[in-house]
C-alpha cells in the first residue's frame, strides 16, 4: 500500500506518454494532454520521462500517503497542500508515511501531474500505462480514480533523493531549487497557439482562413480529453467536400459542418473525415492542454521550419533540464 | 500533417488499385523501418507515417555534422527514395476472415427496416449480405473497427436519423453503401441488422485487432442458439 484516494477529484488518471504503435488498429494514443509537465515530474524524482503519473483536472483530488515516498507536483496550478500547508510545485518533495496531500482550488491551467519516485506500480497494456477511458483499459482498472482506490509505488531500483534524510522534520521537506518552469509552459489568461496549415487548409474561403489566424475562439464546455470544441466565427469551405475518412494526429483542428472548430487531443479517435484547417505545433501541445472550458485563445500560423525548431529548442531545454537535476542528485 | 506525421496520397477515390499501392507502401517500411519511424496509419485513399522529429534530428546531426536541418525534409527524401523502390504490380495476397452473424431479433433491430426500404424480405437482406465480399480498407474509428468496402447496392440504407446513444459490442450494421462490426459499445448511427460472438478487439493480443487493413471479411449466418453457444464458450475470445 503506498497511495489510498479519499477523495478522486473531478477527473483524475494514470497517463503516461501514450499507446504508440497501435493505431491503425483503430487504438487511440491516449497519454498525458500536457507531455511537458508530465516529464517534468518524472525527471524531477529521478525516473525516466516517460513513467506514468496521475494526471488530475481542475479539482484534484484527496490523497493518503502511507509510505514514505519523494514526489514532484508540476503542470497548472490546483493549489496543492500536504496536511494543510501548501507546498510549491516543481520541485522534488520527500513526503511522510501519513500525509494527506489535498488540491484545492484552480489558480491556473487546468491539469497537474503528479510523479512519485520509482513510478507507479500499473501493468502496461499495449506497452503503455494510459488510461483509454471509452475502451476501459490501461491505468488503473480501465478507468478514472474512485474513492478507496489504493495504488502501490514501484521499488526503486537503487534509493537516491536530492534530500537527506535529515532534512525532513516536519510531514514533508523541499528541495532548494526548482525548475523554472515558464519556458516550457508560459500559461496565459488568453494564450497564442502557434499552428501549421491543416492538410485541408486550402479548401477554406479567404475570409475564413483570415479569420482562423486573427479571431478569438473560446473553449466550450464540451471539451475534454478527446478534443476541445472551439466556438467563434463559423469557418467555411470554398465548396463541398466529400472528405474520406482518413488519420488524424494530435492537435489537428477539424472543423465540423456547422463551422466549429475540434482540437483533437490525447484521446481523439485514430482517423476523422472532417476537413483539417490547422494544426497545433507539437511544441504549444502543453498550452492547450492548460486551457480551461470557458477561456479564449488565438491562433498564429507558423512555419513547418519554425514548428520543428521550436520543438528541437523544447527538447534541449529539456536535455539540459535532466543533466542539471541529475546533478543535483549527486549533490545533495 | 504538422511537424511529427507525413500524410502520403496515392489517389483520389476508392478504388482496389489506390488501397493495393497503399498497403505495399506500408508494408515496406514497416519490414524495413527508417531510424525515427513510430506508425504507419492506411486510409481509403492514403497513408500517414508518423516518426519523431528528434530522433530523426540526432541522427541526421551525427552523420552530417551539421545542426540547420529539416527533420521533415530528411523524412520527405527518404520517403521518396522508397516510393520509387515500390513494385506495385506485385499481387496482394489478402487474408480472408469469416466472422458469423446471427441476423434479425433482438441483435438486429433495424433488419426489417433494411428490408422495408430496399423492398427485400428480410431473408433476401441476410442473403445477399452474408454472400458477399467485403475488402477491409482501413481500420479506425474505434480500436479494431474495420471499413469494409463492397456492399451491394441492393441493401444500401442510410443511417437512422438520431444516432443510438449505444451500441452494444458485437453489431453488424449498415450505413449508406458500407457495413462494418462495432468492436465495443460505442455511440452510432448506423442501421443494425445482427451481431457476432466474435471479439473484433483483442487488447492482450498482438495484434489487438482481429481484422487488418486488406483483409477479405465474409458473414456467415448463424442462429441464436449458435451464438449463444459461441458465447458461453468463450470461443469469440
Amino acid at each position: 500500500m503506498s497511495l489510498r484516494v479519499i477523495k478522486p477529484g473531478l477527473l483524475t488518471s494514470i497517463q503516461d506518454l501514450g499507446r504508440k504503435g497501435f493505431q491503425k488498429h483503430g487504438v487511440i494514443v491516449s497519454g498525458a494532454m500536457d507531455a511537458y509537465s508530465l516529464r517534468i515530474a518524472n525527471l524531477l524524482v529521478g525516473n525516466t520521462d516517460h513513467e506514468a503519473v496521475l494526471e488530475m483536472t481542475l479539482m484534484g483530488p484527496k490523497l493518503k500517503i502511507e509510505k514514505d515516498c519523494l514526489i514532484a507536483i508540476t503542470g497548472g496550478n490546483l493549489s496543492p497542500a500536504i496536511d494543510g500547508e501548501p507546498v510549491p510545485m516543481w520541485k522534488p518533495v520527500f513526503v511522510k508515511k501519513g500525509c494527506t496531500i489535498k488540491f484545492g482550488p484552480c489558480k491556473s491551467g487546468c491539469r497537474a501531474y503528479l510523479s512519485v519516485a520509482g513510478g507507479y506500480a500499473i501493468p502496461e497494456v499495449m506497452n503503455s500505462k494510459s488510461t483509454y477511458l471509452r475502451g476501459e483499459l490501461g491505468g488503473y482498472k480501465g478507468r478514472a480514480l474512485q474513492a478507496d482506490d489504493v495504488i502501490s509505488f514501484n521499488e526503486q531500483s537503487h534509493h537516491q533523493s536530492p534530500l537527506s534524510k535529515k532534512e525532513v522534520t516536519e510531514s514533508f521537506a523541499l528541495a532548494n531549487w526548482s525548475v523554472n518552469y515558464k519556458k516550457f509552459l508560459p500559461l496565459s489568461e488568453s494564450p497564442i497557439i502557434r499552428v501549421t496549415k491543416g492538410s485541408q487548409f486550402e479548401y477554406f474561403t479567404e475570409s475564413s482562413k483570415n479569420e482562423c489566424a486573427k479571431m478569438p475562439f473560446t473553449v466550450s464546455n464540451q471539451s475534454d480529453r478527446m478534443g476541445y470544441r472551439l466556438s467563434g466565427p463559423a469557418l467555411k469551405l470554398t465548396h463541398k467536400h466529400e472528405l474520406l475518412s482518413e488519420a488524424v494526429s494530435n492537435g489537428s483542428i477539424q472543423v465540423t459542418p456547422d463551422g466549429n472548430p475540434i482540437i483533437l487531443l490525447a484521446d481523439r479517435q485514430t482517423t476523422g473525415g472532417y476537413p483539417k484547417i490547422a494544426q497545433v505545433i507539437t511544441a504549444d501541445l502543453p498550452l492547450i492542454a492548460q486551457v480551461k472550458p470557458g477561456q479564449s485563445i488565438r491562433f498564429s500560423f507558423v512555419t513547418l521550419e519554425d514548428a520543428e525548431s521550436l520543438y528541437l529548442q523544447k527538447e534541449r531545454q529539456l536535455k539540459e533540464l535532466k543533466s542539471a537535476v541529475s546533478l543535483a542528485f549527486k549533490n545533495k | 500533417m504538422g511537424d511529427s506525421a507525413i500524410m502520403i496520397t496515392f489517389g483520389n477515390e476508392i478504388k482496389y488499385d489506390t488501397h493495393k499501392k497503399i498497403k505495399a507502401f506500408m508494408d515496406s517500411l514497416e519490414n524495413d523501418p527508417f531510424v525515427g519511424l513510430i506508425e504507419c496509419v492506411p486510409a481509403f485513399i492514403n497513408l500517414t507515417i508518423f516518426y519523431d522529429p528528434l530522433v530523426v534530428y540526432n541522427l541526421y546531426k551525427k552523420r552530417n555534422k551539421t545542426e540547420s536541418m529539416s527533420p521533415y525534409k530528411v523524412v520527405s527524401s527518404i520517403i521518396k527514395k522508397r516510393l520509387q523502390q515500390i513494385d506495385s504490380n506485385q499481387e496482394l495476397i489478402h487474408r480472408t476472415v469469416s466472422i458469423p452473424v446471427c441476423y434479425g431479433g433482438e441483435f438486429g433491430p433495424d433488419l426489417e427496416y433494411v428490408a422495408r426500404h430496399n423492398n427485400l424480405t428480410t431473408d433476401e437482406v441476410i442473403y445477399i449480405h452474408s454472400n458477399g465480399e467485403y475488402l477491409a480498407y482501413m481500420i479506425g474509428f474505434a480500436p479494431g473497427f474495420p471499413f469494409l468496402g463492397g456492399l451491394s447496392e441492393k441493401i444500401a440504407t442510410p443511417r437512422r436519423p438520431s444516432p443510438r446513444t449505444a451500441i452494444p459490442a458485437g453489431s453488424v450494421g449498415i450505413a449508406g453503401a458500407q457495413t462494418g462490426v462495432y468492436p465495443i459499445s460505442t455511440p452510432g448511427g448506423w442501421q443494425l441488422i445482427g451481431a457476432t460472438p466474435m471479439k473484433l478487439f483483442l487488447p492482450n493480443d498482438n495484434p489487438p485487432s482481429l481484422l487488418q487493413a486488406g483483409d477479405i471479411v465474409t458473414f456467415s449466418p448463424i442462429s441464436q442458439d449458435e451464438y449463444n453457444e459461441t458465447v458461453l464458450k468463450g470461443e469469440g475470445q
